[in-house]
C-alpha cells in the first residue's frame, strides 16, 4: 500500500546499537489497543455533576432574560450558572489584540449578547448527562435578533451590525507587512499577472475525541485539580488565571491520553473556567464532556482567509521576483487565541521561492460564525496555499510546465540556511530532489501516454504539486508584530530524568501529547545516552502540572517536540549520565569522569570493566545509603532540564526576525482523473516526499506524514464548515461535515530524505502538521485536468464535485479571475 | 391511572462478565457500558452513528452501541474491546495493529478492532477493498487509514 523509497539521505548512518533512527514499536499501543487508555471522559469521581451547555440559536442577538429557575427545581439538578454570575466573578481574558481587538470583553459564558450560533450562554449540571439535558430545555432564555455578519468581504461596509461595540466595528487588527523593494521589483518584471480573489475555506481537523474536562475544587487550599484534553496547559493557565483572579498555581493541569488534537484543542479555556466556577459553586467535581455538535459550532476553527488584488512580478522565463497582496482573516466572533494567525503565516513569508520583494497587508475582521483558533498547519497552510496557487496560476498564464516553474524559483539547497526576505532562516533542506523523487514515485515520465489513455477512457487526468513547509518551534517574539505591548519572547520545554531507588529510570515531559508517540522516542533518546534498552526507561504517560516538569509554553502544539521537548529530554539525561559518573568516581575511590562509561545499564571504567556499579546501586546510594558520601558531591540523579531555543527578539518595526528555529518540507504529487459528465474525480496516483531531517522514529514520521495528508485530502475534496447567510452552521455533525473514511482513501506512496537541521541538538526538526500540501497538489491537479476543457482558475481550497463541475461549465464565472499584462 | 415506565432492570454479559443493572430506558448502551459498567475501553466520537468509536458486537453482529438503547441488549451477549487480549497476551489483530502504527491517539482503535474482528470472523482472507468495506464505518482521524489496512491484512495471513 504504502511505498517507502529507499532515500538517499545525507544522514551518517547510525551505529547498529543506537535506538534514534530506528522504528522502535510504540510503547503507548499496548495499552490503547486493549482499551486501558485513560481519556478526560473516562476519568470519574463520587457525586459528580454532569454539565451541559445552553446554547444561543442565533447568530447575533441581544439577550433580554435569563431563567434559571425551573431547571434548578427539577430533581436530579445541582445546580446553572450563567453569564451573568461569570462576569461578577471574573474578569475578561486577556487579549493578544492591540487595538480594536484588544478592546473585547470576552468572558467563559454570553454575557448580555450573543455572537454566534452555538456559543454557550447558561450551564446547568445535574447528576447525569440526560437529566443535563433535560433542565437545560427549562432554561428560559430571551432574545433580542440582531442581523448577522457571515461574509468577512463585507464586515467593514457601512451600515453592517457592529458585533463588539467595544472595538467599535468589526475591524480587529491590521498590519503591512512589507519586504525587498516592492517599485523596483515591478519595474523589472517583464509580466505582471494579476489575481482578483483567491479564497481559503473554514474547516478543522475534528479530533474523534471531543473537548472535555473533569474538575474538583479543593476549598481548604483554593485549588482546582483539572482533568482536561487542552493540548497547551500553559497557555490555558495564563488564560485563566488572572481572569479567575487567582495563581496559576491553583490550577493543576491533568492529562493522560488525548484523542486527538491537531490544535484545536487550545483554546478550551472559556469552557475549563466554567467548569471551575462551577466546581466551587456547587462543591463537588463536575464533568464536561462535548457533544460533536457542540465542538462543530463552537471549537476553533481554521482560520478562513481571502487574498485579494494579488500582483506577481515575473519575467518572461518564470522568474518570481514578488509579490503583493491583501489578505483578509475571517476570525469569528471571538479571539480566542487570534490574531496571532495575522503572523503566523510569515514563518514561511515566500514559500520555498526566491522572491525577495513582498508586501502583505493583512486584515482580521470579526463575524457571527464560530471563533477561529490553530488548525494543523495554523496559518502557515492558508499563506503556503496561497503561494502555490500564485505559482500555478502564473505557470499556466505564462505556459511554462508547472514543475520547471518550481525547479527554476525554490530556493536551493547550496543557499541554506537562506534567509528569508524576513529574516527567518530555513535550516536546511533539497526541495528539488524531493520534487524529482515525488515525481518519479507517481511515474511523471510516462504522464503524457497516461493522460491519452484516461481521455481513451473519457476522463480528463491532471497532475498537481503542493511544496511546503512546516516550520516549527516558534519563537514566541513574533507575537509582538500583532501587539508591542506583549512580553512574549522565545519558546521552551522541560523535561526531568531521574534514577529511582532500585535503578529504574523515570522520564517526566512537559508535553500532552495526542499520539504523537512521545512516550517512545523519548525513551530512544534516553536510551542512546544511558546506553540502556528503550524497554528500561520508563516515561510518565501525559503531564501533570504538579510534576514541576512544564514551563511557560509546554504543550504539543506547532510541530516543536522533536526539537524543543526531545532536547529537552537530551539535556536532561546528560545531566544525569554526568551526575552517575561523578557518583560512580567517588564510590570507586576518586576515578575521574573522564575514565568512566555507561554501559549495559551500568557504570564502569573504562579499563576496568569488572569495576561496574549497576544503575540499581546507583539509585539505592543516593536514595537511601547516602551515609559517607562526600559533602560537595552535588548529586541527586533526579535531573530538571530546560531546553531554549537560540532566538532573538525580532524587531518589531520591520517585521524582522527569526520566528521558527527548523522547516521541515513537505512535496506532495497528486494524480485525479476527472469525470467530465459530473466533475466527480478520484486519486488515481499520490505521492509524500517529507523530510523533517534526523527521523528518531521513521515509522511514527511516517504516521504524521500519512495523517496529515489525509486531513489535507479532506479538506482539499469535502470538509467546510458552511453557513448560511443567517449564521446557521450547515454541517454541524458528521453526517454533513464529511470527513474521509476507509473508501475515500487513495493508493499512497511515500517517501523520505534527511536533511538534519544545524541548529538542533540531535538534528531534528519539528513535523506532524505538514503543510497542507494535498491541499495544494489537488487544486492544481484539478486546473490541470480542466485545461483544455474551459481553462478555469482554481480560486477556491476546497473543490467538491460539484465546484468541478461548474469550473467546467462555466469557468468564467466558477473560476477565479486572471489577467496578465507586459511590464 | 398507569403510570410510565421510565427505567427496567437488564442482563446483559459482557466479555464473559453477566450484569443485571435497573437502567433509564432512554439510556445508551454505550453509556451504559461507559458509565454504569465502568467499561471505559469503547468510545463516543459523534453522538450521530457515524463514527464507530462505540462499535461493539452483539450477539454476533457489529453494532454501533450509541445506536441502540441499553434495555434492547438486555440478555444479550456482547464483546468489546476489553475482552479481545488472552490475558496479558494480545490477540493477533491488537499485535498487527502494534506493529503496523495502525493508531496514534489511540481514541478510534477499540471501535476499529471490533469492526475489524467482526470482518475477519465473516471473511478470514479479506482483499484490499473488503477490508475498505469492512471498515467504512470508523472514522479514523489521525492514521489517514493505510496502515490501518496494512494491519488488517496481516492479521488475515
Amino acid at each position: 500500500m504504502s511505498t517507502t523509497t529507499a532515500p538517499e539521505t545525507t544522514e551518517v548512518e547510525a551505529p547498529a546499537q543506537d535506538w534514534k533512527g530506528q522504528s522502535v514499536p510504540r510503547k503507548e499501543d499496548r495499552r490503547l489497543v486493549q482499551g486501558q487508555g485513560v481519556f478526560v471522559d473516562d476519568v470519574k469521581r463520587h457525586g459528580m455533576g454532569y454539565i451541559h451547555f445552553v446554547r444561543s440559536p442565533y447568530a447575533h442577538a441581544h439577550i433580554t432574560s435569563i431563567d434559571v429557575s425551573q431547571a434548578e427545581e427539577m430533581p436530579g439538578v445541582y445546580g446553572t450558572l450563567t453569564g451573568e454570575e461569570v462576569a461578577a466573578l471574573t474578569d475578561p481574558f486577556f487579549q493578544i489584540s492591540s487595538v480594536p481587538g484588544a478592546n473585547l470583553k470576552d468572558y467563559a459564558l454570553a454575557v448580555g449578547k450573543v455572537r454566534y450560533v452555538g456559543e454557550a450562554v447558561v450551564a446547568v449540571v445535574a447528576e447525569t448527562r440526560e437529566r443535563a439535558r433535560d433542565a437545560s430545555e427549562l432554561v428560559e432564555i430571551e432574545y433580542e435578533p440582531l442581523a448577522a455578519i457571515t461574509d468577512a468581504r463585507h464586515a467593514q461596509d457601512d451600515g453592517v451590525p457592529t458585533i463588539h461595540d467595544d472595538a467599535g466595528g468589526n475591524l480587529m487588527w491590521h498590519g503591512t507587512y512589507e519586504w525587498g523593494d516592492l517599485d523596483a521589483a515591478f519595474a523589472e518584471a517583464d509580466k505582471i499577472v494579476t489575481i482578483d480573489e483567491l479564497h481559503f475555506h473554514r474547516f478543522n481537523s475534528t479530533p474523534l475525541e471531543c473537548d472535555g474536562a473533569l474538575v474538583e475544587y479543593n476549598r481548604g487550599v483554593g485549588q482546582w485539580t483539572i482533568h482536561t484534553n487542552n493540548q497547551f496547559p500553559g497557555f490555558a493557565a495564563i488564560m485563566m488565571g488572572p481572569a479567575m483572579r487567582t495563581g496559576l498555581d491553583k490550577l493543576r493541569f491533568v492529562t493522560q491520553d488525548i484523542g486527538g488534537g491537531f490544535g484545536n484543542k487550545i483554546t478550551s479555556h472559556p469552557q475549563l473556567v466554567a467548569c471551575c466556577l462551577l466546581a466551587r459553586k456547587l462543591g463537588r467535581a463536575v464533568q464536561w464532556t462535548e457533544w460533536r455538535t457542540d465542538f462543530h459550532m463552537s471549537m476553533s476553527h481554521g482560520n478562513e482567509r481571502w487574498f485579494h488584488e494579488t500582483e506577481v512580478a515575473v519575467k518572461s522565463d518564470g522568474t518570481l521576483l514578488g509579490f503583493r497582496t491583501k489578505a483578509l482573516d475571517d476570525a469569528g466572533a471571538w479571539l480566542r487565541y487570534e490574531p496571532l494567525g495575522g503572523v503566523i503565516w510569515a514563518q514561511v513569508t515566500p514559500g520555498m521561492y526566491k522572491w525577495r520583494n513582498i508586501r502583505v497587508d493583512f486584515t482580521q475582521v470579526a463575524t457571527n460564525k464560530a471563533p477561529v483558533s490553530p488548525n494543523r498547519g495554523y496559518s502557515r497552510m492558508q499563506h503556503l496555499w496561497f503561494t502555490e496557487r500564485v505559482i500555478d496560476i502564473v505557470a499556466k498564464e505564462l505556459d511554462i510546465d508547472p514543475v520547471e516553474m518550481r525547479k527554476r524559483n525554490y530556493i536551493k539547497t547550496e543557499d541554506m540556511p537562506y534567509e528569508t526576505p524576513n529574516g527567518c532562516v530555513y535550516d536546511s533542506g533539497d526541495y528539488a530532489r524531493m520534487l524529482d523523487i515525488g515525481l518519479e514515485l507517481i511515474d511523471y515520465a510516462n504522464i503524457d501516454q497516461r493522460r491519452l489513455e484516461a481521455t481513451a477512457r473519457g476522463k480528463l487526468l491532471g497532475v498537481g504539486i503542493g511544496s511546503t513547509l512546516d516550520s516549527g518551534t516558534n519563537n514566541f517574539g513574533q507575537s509582538r508584530m500583532i501587539n508591542s505591548e506583549l512580553q512574549f519572547s522565545g519558546n521552551n520545554e522541560v523535561a526531568t530524568v531521574k534514577l529511582d531507588i532500585f535503578g529504574e529510570i523515570v522520564v517526566t515531559l512537559g508535553t500532552t501529547p495526542q499520539g504523537q508517540g512521545h512516550e517512545t522516542t523519548a525513551a530512544q533518546v534516553v536510551a542512546d545516552i544511558l546506553k540502556c534498552s528503550v524497554d528500561d526507561v520508563h516515561v510518565r504517560a501525559g503531564h501533570d502540572s504538579y510534576w514541576n516538569s512544564h514551563a511557560g509554553f509546554s504543550g504539543t502544539y506547532a510541530s516543536q517536540f522533536a526539537v524543543t521537548g526531545l532536547s529537552a529530554v537530551k539535556g536532561a539525561t546528560d545531566l544525569l549520565a554526568a551526575e552517575i559518573k561523578k557518583l560512580a568516581g567517588a564510590v570507586f575511590g576518586g576515578v575521574p569522569e573522564e575514565a568512566l562509561e555507561l554501559a549495559d545499564g551500568g557504570v564502569r571504567i573504562k579499563d576496568n570493566p569488572d569495576a561496574f556499579l549497576p544503575f540499581m546501586a546507583c539509585g539505592a546510594i543516593i536514595n537511601a545509603n547516602n551515609a559517607g558520601l562526600p559533602e560537595d558531591l552535588g548529586v541527586t540523579l533526579n535531573c530538571r532540564y530546560v531546553y531554549r531555543p537560540p532566538f532573538e527578539v525580532p524587531d518589531i518595526e520591520r517585521k524582522f526576525g527569526n520566528l521558527t528555529l527548523t522547516y521541515a518540507t513537505q512535496i506532495h504529487v497528486a494524480v485525479i482523473e476527472i469525470d467530465p459528465e459530473t466533475g466527480a474525480y478520484d486519486i488515481v496516483d499520490y505521492a509524500a516526499v517529507d523530510d523533517c531531517g534526523k527521523r528518531i522514529n521513521p515509522q511514527i514520521v511516517e504516521g504524521q506524514v500519512m495523517g496529515a495528508t489525509a486531513h489535507a485530502l479532506g479538506a482539499a475534496t469535502h470538509e467546510h464548515y458552511a453557513y448560511d447567510e443567517d449564521g446557521n452552521l450547515l454541517t454541524p455533525n458528521f453526517y454533513d461535515y464529511h470527513v474521509p473514511h476507509a473508501l475515500d482513501m487513495p493508493p499512497l506512496k511515500t517517501a523520505a530524505t534527511e536533511s538534519p537541521s544545524p541548529f538542533t541538538p540531535l538534528g531534528t526538526k519539528g513535523m506532524g502538521e505538514g503543510g497542507g500540501a494535498g491541499i495544494h497538489a489537488i487544486c492544481a491537479a484539478v486546473q490541470d485536468a480542466l485545461r483544455g476543457h474551459g481553462d478555469a482558475i482554481v480560486s477556491d481550497s476546497c473543490n467538491p464535485y460539484h465546484r468541478v463541475w461548474e469550473m467546467l461549465q462555466a469557468p468564467a464565472e466558477a473560476g477565479g479571475r486572471v489577467s496578465v499584462v507586459d511590464a | 391511572m398507569s403510570t410510565v415506565t421510565t427505567s427496567r432492570s437488564i442482563k446483559v454479559t459482557i466479555n464473559g462478565t453477566t450484569y443485571e443493572r435497573e437502567v433509564e430506558a432512554r439510556k445508551l448502551l454505550i453509556h451504559f457500558i461507559r458509565d454504569d459498567l465502568d467499561l471505559t475501553g469503547s468510545h463516543i466520537g459523534c453522538d450521530t452513528g457515524n463514527c464507530g468509536a462505540c462499535s461493539v458486537i452483539v450477539d454476533g453482529s457489529l453494532v454501533k452501541s450509541c445506536m441502540l438503547l441499553a434495555v434492547q441488549a438486555d440478555g444479550a451477549t456482547v464483546e468489546t474491546v476489553e475482552g479481545l487480549a488472552h490475558g496479558d497476551e494480545l490477540n493477533k489483530l491488537q499485535q498487527a495493529f502494534k506493529d503496523h502504527h495502525a493508531l496514534q491517539c489511540g481514541y478510534c482503535t477499540p471501535g476499529m478492532l471490533m469492526s475489524a474482528t467482526a470482518l475477519l470472523r465473516a471473511n478470514p482472507h479479506p482483499s484490499e477493498d473488503e477490508i475498505k468495506k469492512g471498515l467504512q464505518g470508523n472514522i479514523c482521524r489521525c492514521t489517514g487509514y493505510w496502515n490501518i489496512f496494512e494491519a488488517v491484512k496481516a492479521a488475515s495471513e
